[in-house]
């Protein structure tokens, strides 16, 4: 029987998500919805990166009782990885909390959440 | 229509560039570079049992001290985004409907439950998954849960503020101690390092962990608070 590696699948789905929300931020012209497709973006990257980190029968880079000091280097997936992936979701964070307070700026000042009604960002 | 031409364009050309990536892609058998040298030193050197907690808070220290600081002026953008016009600042505090009675009774039980959860969090971070951002987002969700339930009452904005800049110099201080007393800066070795995966072990691991959780959760607290203004 073949077996997909289980890093293929996340690996493949990030990217679907990546697609997913690049599709959403231009289809769409409601300014909330943009920010869902980067947040649906964010994701997909994320899991992008943790799949790359992955090692084959590797397990969480914790030492205990399974997973001792000696032969940790074989037991475990990568480390380097998942801290990164940590960070970005931090500053992922700070970013939609940025973009949402000009989207509520955008309301004020327009009363619409349409990106039609800013005509001066017209490409 | 020629926008939306282009949009299928560049969708398409993003999809054949991650189907080559993907289709080239094989799993990794074994670890390599610098995150070997982790896996076999990083215990002994640091003393820490998480891996991931020794490599964001000593190895990549730095890297973790600027995303606090992207954190933090990002929280900072945003009440400026978000403050009120003086013009129309006739102190509009309206009042939000009541939360109903079960909401409310929750709120009582479960609040202290989670911020005690948000604390376990970030206090084992190095022994157990978690560290200061995971445990600072669970008492960030107690604070929302707070304004969920609460609406016409609001967070201490100046104990948030206060939490949050003294937790951020502190953080710094412990970092130049490490100049000083060990390897460099943020170094964890300025403690002892104590018996392996207890939980006063690892140096300043643990303190680092403890501050970055308070200054999380108190960051993520005022920035709802914004939000709800």
């Amino acid at each position: 029987m073949l077996t997909i590696p289980i890093s293929s699948i996340v690996l493949v789905t990030g990217f679907l998500l990546i697609l997913i929300g690049l599709w959403a931020m231009f289809v769409h012209k409601n300014i909330i919805r943009m920010i869902i497709g980067f947040s649906i973006i964010d994701t997909g990257i994320h899991m992008v990166m943790v799949s790359l980190g992955y090692i084959t029968g590797g397990t969480a880079p914790i030492f205990d009782d399974v997973v001792n000091v000696a032969d940790a280097s074989a037991k475990i997936v990568d480390p380097v990885p998942s801290a990164l992936v940590l960070t970005a979701i931090v500053i992922g964070l700070g970013v939609t909390a940025i973009m949402l307070s000009y989207a509520v700026q955008i309301y004020k000042a327009k009363n619409s959440l349409s990106i039609d009604d800013c005509a001066e960002q017209k490409w | 229509m020629l926008k939306r031409l282009f949009m299928l364009l560049a969708l398409a050309l993003m999809a054949v560039l991650f189907y080559d990536i993907a289709g080239n892609y094989s799993e990794r058998s074994e670890l390599t570079g610098i995150s070997e040298h982790y896996a076999t030193e990083g215990a002994d050197e640091l003393g820490a049992a998480n891996l991931v907690a020794s490599v964001v808070i000593t190895y990549r220290g730095l890297d973790t001290l600027g995303e606090v600081t992207v954190l933090f002026i990002s929280a900072a953008g945003a009440s400026l985004l978000l403050r009120r016009r003086r013009g129309s600042a006739e102190k509009k505090s309206r009042l939000y409907s009541e939360s109903s009675e079960i909401v409310r009774t929750t709120l009582s039980i479960l609040f202290p439950i989670i911020l005690l959860f948000g604390v376990y969090i970030f206090i084992n971070g190095h022994l157990t998954p978690g560290g200061g951002f995971q445990g600072g987002a669970v008492i960030a969700s107690a604070l929302l849960f707070f304004i969920l339930a609460r609406p016409n009452e609001s967070l201490s904005h100046a104990l948030l503020m206060k939490v949050e800049s003294l937790s951020g110099f502190t953080y710094v201080m412990l970092g130049l101690l490490g100049v000083f007393l060990a390897g460099g800066f943020l170094d964890n070795r300025v403690l002892p390092l104590g018996d392996f995966g207890s939980l006063f072990s690892a140096g300043l691991i643990p303190l680092i962990n403890v501050l970055i959780g308070l200054k999380v959760g108190s960051e993520l607290g005022s920035l709802l608070q914004k939000f709800k203004e």
